[in-house]
């Protein structure tokens, strides 16, 4: 599902380029690679990707997070992050002024970011989050 | 017959409710009458609704303080030009390289002629207006899959959409079908309403001809001379137009908050906040405050904050009263004594996300080519409108578009999840296939986006109607000595109007108990 949305993306791309006629459509085309969404919900697949090029956006690259007149909190060795359910909850409901990101996401790609996120950044938890888990919890 | 006509009372009496109810309730400058006695109160961020707050309490003769965590006024309000410097959370550092007179305006733009309350702080401080355009009719809609990814001009596609709809139920309507509905009478002024509106020919057909081609112009414009004669263009077809979904983008020249005629101040937005720094009193604003604690107790309120910069000392500021006009998202992580149901308004509003990208351009090939004077063209690709300046036209030399103006869904985060280099190469590259100039005109960009800026972590309150039903009366009301302003304490969220109404209306209410203690 999600590998089909990207593949329709990027064909999309190439339609849109070879649109354009001139200069030749190779340019523009790589020049949106990565592919970005086209619709309401996030094509990204696997955690890496999702983490990369989602939530870093906040809590920055490595999972470092960021300080200004607030925080965006460090996701590497993040105690937290030792209960599954915690992420997969802030991922779903939003916590504070953060969005609730997983309303525009599958239960796989949310249990995909998770589990990358608790398995990177200096975190070992093993015990993976399956999207069954993410379906049960959602609103 | 009769049903008719209730009905359409019916619809007027929601039409005029609806008018109401949107209409900014700003009527005039607010009067603090009655001696505040020499009280003081702290006011929190120096954006819109901080320095209205302040303002209108020093001049009822309250004493004043602000604290800011920026080297700045404004806040969101805000204009980014050549020599500005920039740096957003995770450290990247952009220098703005736009020419003299050109900016960016990264957070408001453009402010509805019903937004009265901004528009009256303007004209009292001195802030110079010109027209915003939003409509014109010669910018693009634009799919990358409709039309082969040729964009089309908002003019024929309105036209054409509006003429074939008006064909269709005028026809309908002489064949019977609303008998039912509308009176004989009434059907032949319809019938005349839509021809006179959609651009019908006597035959009620909307098609290529001297009529549509008023509405819609010309395949060849009338000219002078020999070569004068006009030719008719061929509407597009209304399945063409159905399936092509460009008339997603009309909604965004209809809405009564888009509605003409709008505004931008002369030379960029943040000239409104420079102008209310102005009109306070000299030191009224500590700037490089980084709030880290707001207490109270019975007598009065005390903030902490750090002194932006290396080795910046700690100090707390005591005041009788507190206005607090921060960003939630900035608001709940700090430490701050009020009671749960104020706590948990502050926790429950998530913020949204927004980027804009602007574009220094060699030449305003928009003009000189396709003759798009100011206004939006919109479009499905990620960058989603491409705004020309609604200044300096036809004067040729340079100009800076909004190459990307991106509100939530999921390109939003992906272009903040971006380097700033990299928003504004893809801004290129997407932008190229509705202006192919921007290969060879481009010169340098700027990125903002708001979920990195440091003073706000996100762009406006995302209110949920549910949400708003639980928290949004706790969030307003008096916490003791602490209230909130600012857009999220308004019903007009992510406009600056939002934020200054929500100013006066909490002052007014401090006044108030200030006055009965």
């Amino acid at each position: 599902m999600i590998r089909s949305s990207i593949t329709r993306t990027i064909a999309l791309l190439l339609a849109t380029g070879a649109a354009a006629q001139e200069p030749p459509p190779t340019k523009a085309v790589a020049s949106a690679e990565p592919a970005m969404s086209t619709g309401n919900r996030f094509t990204e697949a696997g955690g890496e990707a999702l983490y990369v090029q989602i939530c870093a956006a906040c809590h920055q690259a490595g999972g470092k997070g960021a300080v200004g007149a607030a925080a965006y909190p460090a996701l590497a060795g993040d105690a937290r992050l030792a209960s599954a359910s915690y992420p997969v909850t802030v991922m779903l409901y939003g916590l504070r002024g953060m969005p609730a990101l997983g309303r525009m996401m599958s239960d796989a790609q949310v249990a995909e970011v998770v589990n990358y996120v608790r398995t990177h950044f200096d975190n070992h938890y093993g015990d993976a989050v399956a999207p069954e888990d993410v379906k049960a919890a959602r609103p | 017959m009769v049903g008719a006509a209730a009905g359409s009372a019916v619809a007027y009496q929601v039409m005029t409710n609806l008018g109401f109810a949107a209409e900014s309730p700003y009527r005039g400058p607010i009067k603090l009458e009655g001696d505040p006695k020499g009280a003081s109160v702290l006011v929190l961020g120096a954006g819109l609704a901080g320095m209205t707050a302040a303002l209108e309490l020093h001049r009822a003769g309250y004493r004043v303080e602000i604290l800011e965590y920026n080297t700045r006024a404004g806040g969101r309000n805000w204009s980014l030009r050549g020599g500005d410097t920039y740096t957003e959370l995770g450290g990247a550092t952009q220098r703005c390289a736009f020419d003299e007179g050109l900016y960016l305006n990264p957070g408001p733009w453009r402010i509805p002629y019903h937004h009265h309350g901004v528009l009256d702080y303007c004209r009292r401080l001195g802030v110079q207006l010109e027209p915003f355009i939003q409509l014109n009719h010669n910018a693009f809609v634009h799919s990358a899959t409709a039309f082969g990814g040729a964009p089309q001009r908002i003019r024929t596609v309105k036209t054409d959409f509006d003429g074939a709809t008006a064909e269709l139920l005028a026809k309908a309507t002489r064949k019977g079908a609303l008998d039912a509905q509308v009176s004989r009478e009434d059907q032949e002024i319809l019938i005349e309403a839509l021809r006179s509106l959609g651009g019908l020919d006597k035959d009620l057909a909307y098609r290529a001809g001297p009529v549509s081609s008023e509405f819609r112009g010309y395949a060849r414009d009338p000219g002078g001379g020999l070569s004068a004669r006009p030719a008719d263009g061929e509407p597009m077809a209304l399945h063409d137009i159905l399936t092509s979904r460009l008339w997603r983008g009309l909604q965004n020249f209809l809405l009564y908050e888009f509605q003409t005629t709008m505004f931008q101040p002369v030379g960029g937005m943040g000239r409104i906040g420079e102008a209310f720094a102005r009109a306070l009193p000299p030191n009224t604003i500590r700037y490089g405050a980084k709030v880290t604690e707001i207490a109270q107790d019975a007598h009065g309120v005390t903030a902490t904050y750090r002194e932006q910069g290396p080795g910046g000392a700690v100090r707390q500021v005591h005041a009788d009263w507190c206005v607090c006009a921060l960003p939630l998202t900035v608001l709940s992580q700090i430490p701050t004594q009020v009671g749960p149901k104020m706590k948990a308004a502050i926790d429950a509003v998530p913020y949204a996300s927004s980027v804009k990208i602007g574009l220094q351009f060699k030449r305003r090939f928009w003009e000189e080519d396709e003759h798009i004077f100011g206004g939006i063209s919109y479009t499905d690709l990620p960058i989603r409108q491409i705004s020309y300046p609604s200044s300096g036209y036809n004067a040729g030399g340079k100009g800076v578009l909004l190459g990307a103006y991106t509100w939530n869904g999921p390109v939003s985060y992906e272009f903040t999840a971006l380097s700033p280099d990299e928003r504004v190469r893809r801004a290129v590259a997407y932008g190229s296939q509705i202006h192919p100039q921007y290969r060879t005109e481009f010169e340098t960009g700027i990125a903002v986006a708001w979920h990195r800026v440091p003073f706000t972590l996100g762009c406006a309150g995302d209110w949920t109607d549910e949400a708003r039903a639980e928290h949004y009366d706790n969030l307003c009301a008096i916490d003791g000595r602490i209230m909130l302003a600012g857009e999220h304490a308004s019903y007009i969220p992510a406009w600056q109007e939002g934020a200054i109404l929500s100013a006066l209306d909490a002052v007014t209410r401090l006044h108030k108990r200030v006055l009965a203690a």
